[in-house]
């Protein structure tokens, strides 16, 4: 490569002929220029990042003046993450003993595999129902045109608040992952669940699941 | 041009092209380029199908796998205004130099007695610096809530100066307001994230951009769109 145009710089041409001179002294050794070029475009390809991190927006909840008070949704499902990418779950209230309301709160267990009969997808699937027909519909009213895309965006989220939406609580024990959780919240998210929230577990909910994972 | 390359001599080759396309490219990474900055640790996030680009204008605290906590800002200005807060709450007392140096640094994961040595210390002396032990955030001597405080309140008065200032002159405000990422290995126990979160509800802080990887994929009903 170096010796490209070699008989080039500074002007001083091979002495046959004037006209040739001339041209010749235009020509410049441009390698380094070149090397430099390179150099430089290196090392901006290789230290330029082009994307930005991705990031997911969560809100967390305000802590209740009262700790201690449980919280009582109706229409609620509460997930367990644990140790091993394990989760549990029960729906409705927790119940640590028999009473007229209901029996004792068992759990039961979901994997993260996207199919399966215990899959998180599928269930949540299932779970949702309710606000996925909404949505669709909704889809299907924007496809045709007959309500606008600010309308649209305002009933899906109605539809996401709507009471008949069940809300998702997660709770991990001191052993999951942070994998785990951003993983759940992500697959609500691929769900459309528009209630869900991170707070902490309590302990009954702690020894029911040491239960469950020592038997 | 050469009609009879010169016996032993290299053939003639015009490089011009080729120089121009070298220099275009040049300044195209030149412009467009955002330097990664050397982070104290590397930490890799879970991925997910979160599509919400960082902002510039950040707070971000990492948590690596082993649980150690560090801490930066984005807007340099707003990071030495709170190194000076800092240092006057906890009596550690910085050099000029020391605190034009530390505008220029990324994430910190240092005890504040142990950041004048830090800051010194050369580029590959940080990587090894001890102890790095992540920046203290146990209940008598929590040192990230005061970052975030800091550095949060500064980052915030930028913020709102621009944003005045822009009022002011009839502009157009560029400047984001500052916003609050939380960056974390995978493999980080969630119960290590949780107090790094409680720091922030302590603040009354609640909203965060949880930083992912980008999964691909969307919601269930995408195809649709």
């Amino acid at each position: 490569m170096a010796e490209i145009a070699e008989d080039g710089g500074g002007g001083h041409g091979k002495k046959s002929g004037k006209k040739r001179a001339k041209k010749q002294s235009t020509r410049i050794d441009m390698t380094p220029m070149v090397d430099l070029a390179f150099l430089l475009l290196t090392f901006f390809v290789l230290t330029s990042t082009f994307s930005k991190p991705k990031s997911m927006e969560l809100t967390f909840p305000v802590p209740p003046d009262n700790p201690d008070a449980q919280v009582k949704i109706k229409n609620g499902v509460t997930f367990i993450l644990t140790k091993d990418d394990r989760i549990f779950y029960y729906e409705g209230e927790f119940r640590e003993k028999d009473t007229p309301e209901g029996p004792k709160t068992q759990l039961s267990e979901l994997t993260f595999a996207q199919s399966g009969p215990n899959s998180l997808q599928e269930y949540l699937i299932k779970r949702n129902k309710w606000l996925h027909e909404q949505i669709k519909a909704l889809n299907e009213k924007l496809d045709k045109k007959q309500i606008a895309d600010t309308t649209y965006k305002r009933l899906v989220k109605e539809a996401k608040a709507n009471k008949e939406a069940p809300t998702f609580l997660i709770k991990t024990d001191d052993k999951a992952t942070y994998k785990n959780v951003i993983d759940l919240i992500d697959q609500l998210n691929i769900n459309l669940v528009g209630k869900y929230v991170v707070v902490d577990i309590i302990k009954p909910e702690l020894d029911l699941l040491n239960e469950k994972i020592g038997g | 041009m050469a009609k009879k390359p010169s016996k032993g001599s290299a053939p003639n080759l015009d490089m011009t092209p080729m120089v121009d396309l070298a220099f275009l490219l040049v300044t195209f990474f030149m412009l467009t380029a955002s330097f990664r900055m050397a982070e104290p640790v590397t930490v890799d996030p879970p991925s997910s199908i979160g599509k919400v680009t960082l902002p510039d204008n950040h707070i971000m605290v990492t948590v690596d796998e082993k649980g150690r906590v560090f801490f930066g800002i984005s807007n340099s200005t707003a990071k030495i205004n709170a190194l000076k807060k800092m240092s006057e709450k906890y009596g550690v007392p910085f050099t000029e130099q020391q605190i034009k140096k530390f505008g220029g640094l990324s994430s910190i994961g240092v005890d504040i007695k142990d950041l004048p040595r830090y800051i010194d210390a050369s580029e590959s002396e940080r990587t090894n610096f001890q102890p790095m032990k992540g920046i203290p955030m146990d209940s008598t001597n929590n040192q990230l809530k005061d970052w975030i405080s800091n550095g949060g309140a500064e980052a915030v008065k930028i913020y709102n100066e621009l944003k005045k200032k822009a009022e002011e002159t009839g502009q157009e405000l560029k400047a984001e307001k500052p916003r609050y990422a939380i960056k974390c290995d995978a493999k980080t126990k969630y119960i290590l994230v949780k107090d790094v979160i409680k720091t922030f509800t302590d603040l009354k802080i609640y909203q965060f951009n949880m930083i992912t990887s980008l999964e691909g994929g969307g919601t269930i009903f995408d195809t649709k769109k």
